[in-house]
């Protein structure tokens, strides 16, 4: 795949005059794993609602794959190929891993396809496939509610790839992981990235660290920069309003000292 | 457990086989009902019995929308009262020939001359029929598609179908010359040359509503097994995620409450059959409400549990207010309180849980704990059970 898959220009999403998203402008190309990092409240989780379509840009461009996603619904734009994953894992607490795989895979996603189309063989091979990847083979036919969070956040981003996306837009996605539990959701991701583009937002720096080659940062509804992830880091812009305070609660080392 | 779900024919097969046996207790039930009951029981509980079992219709539809899909309509009445009303208007309309008049009598009575337009096809009684399923269908559906395009959700449209009550319900008490305002569709004669009060006639009615209400389980069970019941569950536990991936809830949603709907037409005509009077009073919200308890009582999202709340509480409904008058809205209020806050998921529920493991102690076996799949192969685990006991 070449050409970008994501444009957006001038963007502008505001709420009772405050503009969550200040005229930004973006691009990604396709087969990227992008991250998007910036402090609380710069507009990273609108900058997915604004993708998606659950909320509307007031100005700007916005084209996927070369079209204009402003006036179409979130379920049509998750057809086209957009995924997103929630901050907080969302499954299908009273369903199975199993069957919440199978909704997200099924092709007809249409009213009468869904009561009367018997599910094909292809997508069962599918599901197990998935159900392999994200490693919940032995816990497919137990309702999801009894899963841990972090078997709950490999499910939704297996939801994802059961709707074969083209882009991949996850949130936070080891927000209250283990060590382990975030390795092993950062492996998945990169194997993911070989075949979809994706778009990570996240605050944890090592993780951060461990699957992306470009960064970008938001400050205030627009970027603020962008780069690897050493460029951003000694960028002084974003050390002023983000790496740079040493009280901050981030696990970044101390700028002044070698990274890596 | 797992081994089996893993292997697809395993599954086809023991679904199918669960499938057949279900059906055969419908069945069973079903014969029970139309061949033993009225041996057993007298006339007038026969009769009792015969309102209840349509009433089950409706709380099926309102377990479709509310317990499987989660949203609470508190309007029902409305869509019963419409199914009641189209048969009802049939009813009217079986004027002996040789009557100088042919018109209902009530229309005399205001002075009107000439049968309205809209009575007209209801001289037929596949119109009528029709009108039973599809007028409460498609206000449903319209009614629906409007909301819920809207996302309009939660409280706001349980309150919303509140006041299509209030409006219908005024609306029909106005209406005198055209449909008996108050007083409501009654005094039925004949249908199809039969005398409607007639016992006989009554059997073949309670007959008939045995039959549609297992018809109306059938196609619940329908749609809510599958990948339509998952989805609507999906949409009742999360709709964004059902939107994020792909499918538009609207749709769904406008579908189901329009199913319900009929469901709810197909009861109000069988009831009106057996108490032979439909009025206003059908769309009184006290009534909608009561719907939406039986299914609590019995359990949400359970099609049995519908069926058997509303068998329940209508039986305990008619025996207390015979016996103690002043005491059944207390009875009805406190039940409700009781499902609220210990059975949230009704007595089938609350069987569904408990039960099995009540089950087990009293035929003196241990009670089953659910666990992991894995902790049954764990040999350690295995080994403490053994040995040290649960």
């Amino acid at each position: 795949m070449n050409g970008k898959i994501l444009e957006i220009e001038n963007l502008t999403v505001s709420f009772d005059g405050f503009r969550a998203l200040n005229q930004l402008n973006f691009s990604m190309d396709a087969g990227e794993l992008r991250v998007v990092i910036g402090p609380n409240g710069a507009g990273k989780t609108t900058f997915l609602d604004v993708i998606t379509g659950k909320v509307k840009s007031t100005v700007g461009h916005l084209l996927f794959k070369g079209r204009n996603l402003r006036s179409i619904p979130e379920h049509r734009i998750a057809r086209l190929g957009i995924g997103r994953k929630f901050q907080t894992p969302r499954v299908y607490l009273n369903l199975t891993p199993r069957e919440n795989l199978e909704l997200s895979c099924n092709r007809n996603k249409n009213v009468v396809a869904t009561l009367f189309r018997q599910t094909p063989s292809s997508e069962r091979r599918t599901v197990s496939g998935l159900l392999e990847t994200i490693d919940l083979v032995h816990k497919a036919d137990l309702t999801a509610a009894l899963l841990s969070h972090g078997e709950k956040q490999r499910l939704e981003i297996g939801m994802l790839v059961a709707q074969s996306p083209d882009l991949l837009l996850v949130d936070e996605p080891v927000a209250g992981l283990t060590d382990e539990e975030t390795e092993k959701i950062g492996d998945l991701l990169l194997a993911l990235a070989e075949s979809h583009s994706i778009i990570v937002i996240e605050h944890d720096m090592e993780f951060v660290r461990q699957i992306a080659n470009k960064v970008t940062v938001l400050h205030q509804g627009s970027v603020l920069c962008e780069g690897s992830m050493d460029e951003v880091q000694h960028d002084p812009r974003v050390i002023e309003v983000y790496l740079g305070t040493p009280e901050a609660d981030y696990s970044v080392p101390p700028i002044h000292e070698p990274i890596l | 457990m797992t081994v089996h779900a893993i292997e697809p024919s395993g599954i086809n097969w023991s679904k199918r086989k669960a499938l057949l046996i279900e059906a055969a207790i419908v069945a069973a039930v079903a014969l029970l009902l139309i061949f033993i009951v009225p041996a057993v029981l007298s006339g007038f509980r026969l009769n009792l019995l015969g309102r209840f079992l349509a009433l089950a219709i409706v709380a099926l539809g309102i377990d479709l929308i509310w317990g499987y899909t989660g949203l609470l309509s508190l309007g029902h009445g409305v869509f019963f009262a419409l199914g009641g009303y189209a048969l009802a208007m049939h009813l009217k309309l079986q004027i002996p020939p040789e009557s100088s008049i042919q018109l209902p009598e009530f229309m005399t009575l205001y002075g009107v001359t000439e049968l309205p337009w809209f009575w007209q096809p209801f001289y037929s009684f596949p119109f009528a029929a029709l009108a039973v399923l599809l007028i409460p269908a498609i206000m449903a559906g319209l009614l629906g598609y409007l909301v819920f395009r809207n996302r309009i959700r939660g409280v706001y449209f349980s309150i919303l179908t509140q006041a299509m009550t209030i409006i219908f319900f005024n609306f029909f008490n106005g209406q005198q010359q055209l449909i008996n305002g108050t007083n409501g569709l009654t005094d039925f004669k004949t249908l199809f040359g039969a005398t409607v009060s007639e016992p006989s006639t009554q059997f073949v009615i309670y007959a008939i509503t045995v039959l549609l209400l297992v018809a109306a389980y059938a196609l619940c069970r329908w749609l809510t097994s599958g990948r339509f019941g998952r989805l609507l569950m999906a949409i009742r536990d999360d709709e964004s995620r059902v939107r994020f991936s792909g499918y538009d809830p609207t749709s769904f949603k406008v579908l189901v409450f329009a199913v319900s709907g009929a469901l709810a037409g197909v009861a109000g005509a069988l009831f009106t059959l057996q108490t032979g009077i439909i009025s206003p009073k059908a769309m009184d919200i006290a009534f909608s409400i009561e719907m939406v308890i039986w299914v609590a009582v019995g359990g949400r999202a359970s099609l049995v549990g519908a069926i058997l709340g509303t068998l329940l509480v209508n039986f305990a409904k008619s025996l207390l207010s015979e016996q103690f008058p002043d005491v059944w809205l207390f009875f009805q209020g406190g039940l409700f309180l009781l499902v609220v806050l210990v059975l949230p998921d009704g007595f089938v529920g609350l069987l569904r849980t408990q039960g099995i493991n009540f089950f087990r102690t009293l035929i003196g076996r241990r009670r089953r704990s659910s666990t992991y799949p894995s902790l049954e192969e764990d040999a350690q685990v295995q080994y403490e059970r053994q040995n040290l006991g649960d």
